[in-house]
């Protein structure tokens, strides 16, 4: 099931050049109408090894680290043991960030953990409405990571290795399903805007295309400005004049076609009609007039003003426009100081809306099919961080709570747990190459299968050191 | 899967190489022609060179291994235990093994069939032995010769040659990047003599765009870019670096000498500044400046960062994976990694935080005008020094007083309304007043000093002052300078170990010394303890097979769109054996007999017929060559991001032609680094003379390269970059259509069309036309131009302000004396021409 290799001219210009005899007119309508990039509509895997569950992903990342302590994983004896030193059998090797060589101290969890759902799930105060919803999600409080600075974690979580040049998640599933988006990308990348305190800097190598051809490469789609990058028409030049210049355009290269017979020149006309259809089907997305009052509400957002709320929104309609990956950052969850002046806010500005994704997508039929993931890049740790102002948490890679919905996701259930003091996961660890695993397998997608040659290797999204599907979380 | 179907010759990027013969079993199999690709794609995984991971204690990269094992009878292949066990139909039997999910199909059986039963005879790896030139008959030029030979071979014939002005303006691509001017092109078609081709290739040879050309690729191997690139993404200072290269490839410079200056340019015994900016090679990687990053961890990572980037800009060696583990398909073993690595273990660079400003790298005219200001500066300060026994006795006059009593700090008076800080600091200096002067530490001592100079001697107040303007203007002039991260030597070197799997924190593994590839010949260190400037001039050595072949196949990729092997940044076991060996090693050869001539390799390319044939390709072509791996005809493919900008700021006439400089940033959509942060960042474009230069100088920001860069697969540059991907995308038409560096390059074309067309619109169209593309318009252009201009024209009448506001897009000011309305109408016609394919393709 090895992805075909690369090719110095594109498969899609092989395309071109085969279909010659079909015109180029019916080539280009054929194959831009199915695929933003003129990629085959269908990725290269096919048929699918395995039932396909999830039909497309939408990962919520909490940029910065969300302390699994104050969130998702309760845990009374570390309030016994707050401002005793931390066992050293405990930390004894451990690399730590800003605390590494600092005197290691119990922080006890600095909110109340409250009962939800059928499950009497424990879920701290400050996410009621992802309470709410937890009777349709899987908690893991059981997930590490390899790495313990914010960019390489990141670099780790999106493409499942520390060193740059690798695809990311998304672009890896584009190009193993390939998109139904008509008119969209097919691997969408939201960035909110917030009034935070220290937004994590993010990478475009986050929903890099590395190795694969840069057509399965993530499209941010801005809060401000253009949503796409170059989308609105220069001044002074309106719908009719652009439709002209392209016109003419695909006239001119239809004729040098005709006399050339490069095939990558089927592939550019067709390539300026779906900029042209992107100019009005990227404004007809971000235009939330047609969302009720009522679906406003439980998102909490007013439309265009950049939040997470409103990304949250857009994610469900680039959902049922057949988006096949769509990632959201929230900047702000790098508490190492201020943790309890901070936290309540990022909760607040997340919490409703991740949770009305969740009952939007349900109640419109999608989360059966659709992939919903909230996770950080690592968690923080059980110590106490009190070197830079008022107390918060250090990054931690050994512990770290996150959770998914929907797509043959077990409803309900909390899965593996951390010792008694946060520190390590203990029952049933997973890894980041685990979760990787797991989601290409809703996918359909065999993930020791799915591999593309890269500098020798059969390079993988799950890498090279093993990974496993975790079994106990699919329902 | 129905896609291996339909597009079978897809699958077997190996084999491409003998298109002719796809699917045929060679009759007499070579080893690293036919087997290795099989053996080390589908078997090396567990049976190849790394011993950690080896099953059943077989290894098939060494035939004595795989002879000791049984692994196969030479000469019977029905007693091979590899073909029985590749045939078995039991799941714990057959190989490879079911969960590997590779297959071997029964041509590649076939063909290690046929290899056992000739004889199963091994080959070094190819890239491993030493390049064997081919005799070539003397003033024939080698490329022609030995891709003639494979012609012949295959049963293909060359194609004819390219017209006149496909051929200038192929050649100016490859060359400059730059499109040729009209007056060349016709000046080219007309010239008669047999050696107006030789000519022409002399003339663009020695245009200073040429080095601009060649850097473009050189500064994707050694991963140049303007920022840190890791987390926060800080500017760093390296631009001097990129002029380096620009004139290094202008001067022609050895790739020898290249190649020492850029490892070892601190170490040359007439080490200048000049090597010096080239060492900035060293510096080139990822640094971070996060906080909580732990020195050990990125110590390793910039151990490794320097291995991989030796790997893939000299030896075409994918290196990266043993940083954890030996190799898995060639013999580079994780000794051999942190050996490699220790070669770098004197660079001084600083595992985490803010890289230096670095050296000053001036010009003469700065050089005297420093000089000018550190003279002022001494000047200024001898004075001062001139006051300082006087001054002396002063400060101990002003002392006494106050330990009698008699002078009080105004500060600290009961009514005085100083403000804070003024208090603060006088309290500190009566402190230490109330000390004998003995007793007072170097602190006090100076806090008492400074406060008796800045409030109570006055008489040589004036002298101070100039000296403390003189300073600030030195610095001032200073913080302006040029300035190159180099690299130092420190007699500190790091001490290296092995990293079991990579790890930071394993403290146990052995410690190694440099040592350069012990699969390689290299030369005896006796027991000493080899430099950077060693392994350099190891590099650029005869006895290394490796750089030579790596070089030339990139460069012949920038003249056929692939390299003669195609995986660029692989000459290993994974990599292609090129189909035409002989031609690879002939220009590796020719390249070093000609003293690492990059010039002499270049010309001999250009000036071969195989690079002068058309591109147009014939079906039979295509059916049996669709890659062009055999050279049967020119290759055709749109050029590199940074051309794409080159070639419409050109044609309009905007292009700012200086060389080297800062870099630059042109117009940018708003916002677009708001996720940068520690700091949050603006982005200030440039006016004047730095909006309107080449890509090559635009501002490489690692994490958020400029979007019309990367629409064009422009690499990031956090790594190596041998390959760039060359994709066609629904962006690029949106990046040349409204980003405004082409919506103005439209108009101001428009406006030169204007000017310099006459003033009938055929004229014009064909003067846009001759301008744009080098060619006269074909009788359905001009009416698309016409109908164009008709329909365009009419809305701009009826809405002159549309017309204002585009002919006013981007900084160059609205030309006076033209007609807007029409000015806006002959814009689209710019407009079309920028966003045509053909405008933006090399054929």
């Amino acid at each position: 099931m090895n992805p075909e290799p690369f090719s110095p001219l594109t498969r899609r210009a092989f395309l071109g050049r085969g279909a010659q005899g079909v015109g180029t007119v019916a080539l280009a309508s054929l194959m831009s109408g199915r695929d933003l990039r003129a990629a085959p509509a269908r990725g290269v895997i096919h048929p699918l090894p395995l039932p396909q569950r999830a039909k497309r992903v939408i990962w919520l990342t909490m940029a910065g680290g969300p302390s699994q302590l104050e969130t998702f994983d309760p845990k009374p004896k570390l309030a016994a043991m707050h401002g005793q030193p931390m066992p050293e059998s405990l930390t004894k090797g451990q690399q730590l960030a800003q605390l590494q060589g600092q005197q290691l101290v119990c922080h006890a969890p600095q909110f109340k953990f409250r009962k939800f759902g059928r499950g009497q799930v424990e879920i701290s105060e400050l996410f009621p409405h992802i309470g709410s919803v937890v009777d349709d999600i899987c908690l893991i409080r059981s997930m590490t990571t390899d790495a313990i600075n914010h960019d390489p974690a990141h670099m780790f979580m999106n493409t499942g290795s520390q060193i740059a040049g690798r695809p990311s998640m998304g672009a890896w599933i584009n190009y193993g399903l390939g998109s139904e988006a008509e008119d969209l990308p097919g691997f969408v990348v939201m960035i909110s805007t917030g009034p935070g305190r220290s937004p994590q800097p993010v990478a475009a190598r986050q929903w890099s295309s590395g190795f694969l051809p840069s057509r399965f490469q993530g499209v941010q789609l801005h809060g401000r400005g253009d949503a796409v990058h170059y989308l609105g028409n220069p001044a002074g030049i309106g719908r009719g004049q652009q439709e002209a210049d392209i016109r003419a355009i695909n006239i001119l290269n239809r004729q040098h076609e005709a006399l050339v017979g490069d095939p990558e020149i089927a592939t550019r006309i067709a390539q300026y009609e779906m900029a042209f259809r992107m100019q009005a089907s990227v404004p007809e997305l971000t235009d939330l007039r047609g969302e009720s009052a009522a679906t406003l509400e439980m998102y909490g957002c007013i439309p265009g003003d950049g939040s997470f709320a409103a990304n949250c929104l857009l994610a469900r309609r680039l959902a049922e426009r057949g988006v096949r990956f769509i990632q959201l950052y929230h900047r702000d969850w790098d508490h190492h100081s201020q943790l309890v002046e901070e936290l309540p806010l990022r909760a607040r500005e997340t919490d409703r809306a991740s949770a009305a994704l969740i009952k939007d997508l349900k109640q419109r039929g999608m989360l059966d099919d659709t992939l919903v993931v909230w996770s950080g890049e690592f968690g923080r740790t059980p110590m106490a961080q009190a070197n830079k102002g008022s107390t918060g948490r250090d990054h931690h890679n050994k512990a770290m709570s996150m959770w998914l919905a929907g797509a043959g996701i077990r409803r309900g259930q909390v899965y593996g747990s951390t010792d008694d003091l946060g520190y390590a996961a203990m029952e049933n660890p997973c890894t980041v190459h685990d979760l990787h695993a797991t989601m290409l397998h809703q996918l359909g997608i065999r993930h020791d299968a799915f591999s593309v040659k890269f500098q020798g290797l059969d390079a993988r999204l799950t890498g090279v050191e093993g990974a496993n599907v975790i079994d106990g979380i699919l329902g | 899967m129905p896609a291996r179907r339909l597009f079978p010759f897809l699958l077997l990027p190996g084999v491409l190489a003998a298109a002719s013969v796809a699917g045929e079993v060679p009759e007499k199999i070579e080893f690293n022609r036919d087997v290795r690709p099989i053996l080390s794609d589908k078997c090396f995984l567990c049976h190849g060179p790394d011993a950690g991971t080896r099953k059943a204690k077989l290894r098939l990269d060494v035939r004595e291994d795989a002879l000791a094992r049984g692994a196969f009878v030479p000469g019977k292949p029905a007693e091979s235990e590899l073909l029985l066990r590749i045939a078995s139909k039991e799941s714990d039997e057959v190989m490879p093994p079911p969960e590997t999910h590779k297959t071997i199909d029964a041509r590649e059986r076939s063909v290690l069939e046929r290899w056992i039963a000739q004889g199963a005879t091994y080959q070094r790896h190819w890239a491993y032995e030493p390049p064997l030139k081919a005799a070539v008959p003397p003033n024939a030029n080698g490329v022609d010769v030995l891709v003639a030979r494979r012609l012949e071979h295959l049963g293909l014939k060359p194609s004819p040659e390219a017209d006149r002005r496909t051929l200038i303006r192929r050649l100016h691509s490859d060359l400059t990047g730059l499109p040729p001017a009209p007056e060349d092109v016709a000046a080219f078609e007309r010239d008669g003599a047999p050696d107006a081709y030789a000519r022409l290739v002399e003339r663009v040879l020695q245009s200073p765009h040429y080095g601009e050309r060649m850097a473009i690729g050189w500064l994707d191997v050694v991963r140049y870019a303007d920022t840190i690139g890791y987390h926060s993404d800080n500017p760093r200072n390296v631009w001097p670096y990129r002029d380096w290269v620009v004139r290094s490839f202008n001067a022609n410079k050895r790739f020898d000498r290249f190649t020492l200056e850029q490892i070892a340019g601190d170490l040359l015994p007439d080490a200048d500044r000049e090597s010096r900016v080239g060492s900035a090679f060293n510096r080139l990687l990822l640094s971070t400046e996060e906080g909580g990053a732990q020195p050990k961890d990125y110590e390793s990572r910039m151990l490794t960062d320097r291995v991989r980037a030796v790997g893939a800009a000299w030896l075409g060696q994918t290196t990266g994976c043993a940083q954890c583990h030996d190799h898995k398909f060639d013999p580079f073993t994780q000794r051999d990694f942190y050996s490699l690595g220790a070669f770098f273990a004197d660079v001084k660079e600083a595992a985490v935080g803010r890289r230096e400003d670095g050296m000053l790298v001036l010009d003469a005219e700065q050089e005297r005008r420093l000089a000018a200001l550190d003279a002022a500066v001494e000047e200024a300060r001898r004075k001062v020094q001139a006051t300082s026994a006087e001054t002396a006795v002063a400060q101990t006059e002003w002392e006494r007083g106050f330990a009698e009593g008699v002078t009080v700090l105004p500060e600290l008076k009961a009514d005085a309304n100083a403000p804070a800080a003024n208090v603060r600091t006088a309290r500190a200096v009566a402190a230490a007043l109330n000390k004998s002067s003995a007793e007072r530490g170097p602190k006090e001592r100076l806090a008492v000093r400074d406060y008796f100079l800045a409030n109570v001697e006055t008489k040589h107040r004036p002298v101070r002052e100039i000296l403390a303007v003189a300073e600030k203007e030195r610095r001032a002039y200073h913080d302006t300078l040029p300035k190159c991260l180099v690299t130092e030597s420190s007699p500190k070197r790091r001490e290296v170990r092995i990293l079991a799997r990579g790890n930071w924190m394993d403290e146990t593994g052995e410690v190694v010394r440099a040592a350069l590839p012990h699969y390689l010949p290299g030369p005896d260190f006796a027991g000493k303890e080899p430099t950077r400037l060693d392994l350099a001039r190891w590099l650029v050595s005869r006895e290394n097979p490796l750089t030579a072949r790596t070089v030339v196949n990139r460069l012949w990729k920038q003249f056929f769109g692939t390299g003669l092997s195609r995986v660029a940044d692989d000459l290993g076991a994974q990599g292609e054996p090129p189909p035409n060996p002989a031609l690879l090693d002939w220009l590796a050869c020719e390249f070093m007999d000609r003293g690492w001539d990059v010039r002499h390799i270049v010309r001999t390319i250009v000036l071969s017929a195989t690079y002068r044939q058309t591109s147009e390709a014939t079906p039979e072509q295509l059916a049996r060559d669709p890659y062009n791996r055999e050279h049967a005809r020119q290759s055709r493919f749109r050029v590199e991001a940074e051309l794409v900008r080159d070639t419409a700021l050109a044609i309009s006439g905007l292009l700012v032609p200086a060389i080297g400089g800062p870099s630059v940033k042109p117009y940018q959509p708003d916002h677009y680094w708001e996720n940068l942060n520690f700091p949050p960042r603006t982005y200030d474009t440039d006016s004047g003379a730095a909006q309107h230069r080449r890509g090559l100088y635009v501002w490489w920001q690692r994490t958020f390269l400029h979007p019309s860069l990367l629409a064009f697969d422009a690499p990031s540059r956090e790594e190596c970059t041998a390959d760039r991907n060359r994709s066609n995308l629904p962006q690029q038409a949106l990046v040349l259509l409204n980003d405004p560096t082409y919506v103005e390059a439209a108009r101001v074309f428009a406006a030169r069309i204007l000017t310099e067309g006459g003033v009938e619109s055929a004229g014009r169209i064909r003067y846009a036309w001759r301008r744009a593309l080098q060619r006269d318009p074909r009788a359905e252009e001009v009416r698309v131009a016409e109908e164009l201009l008709v329909s365009q024209g009419a809305f701009y009448r009826a809405d002159p302000k549309a017309a204002a506001a585009l002919i006013s897009t981007g900084q160059s000011p609205v030309p006076a004396g033209l007609d807007p309305v029409e000015l806006a109408g002959w814009t689209h016609v710019a407009r079309v021409l920028l966003n045509l394919h053909e405008s933006i393709t090399r054929s």
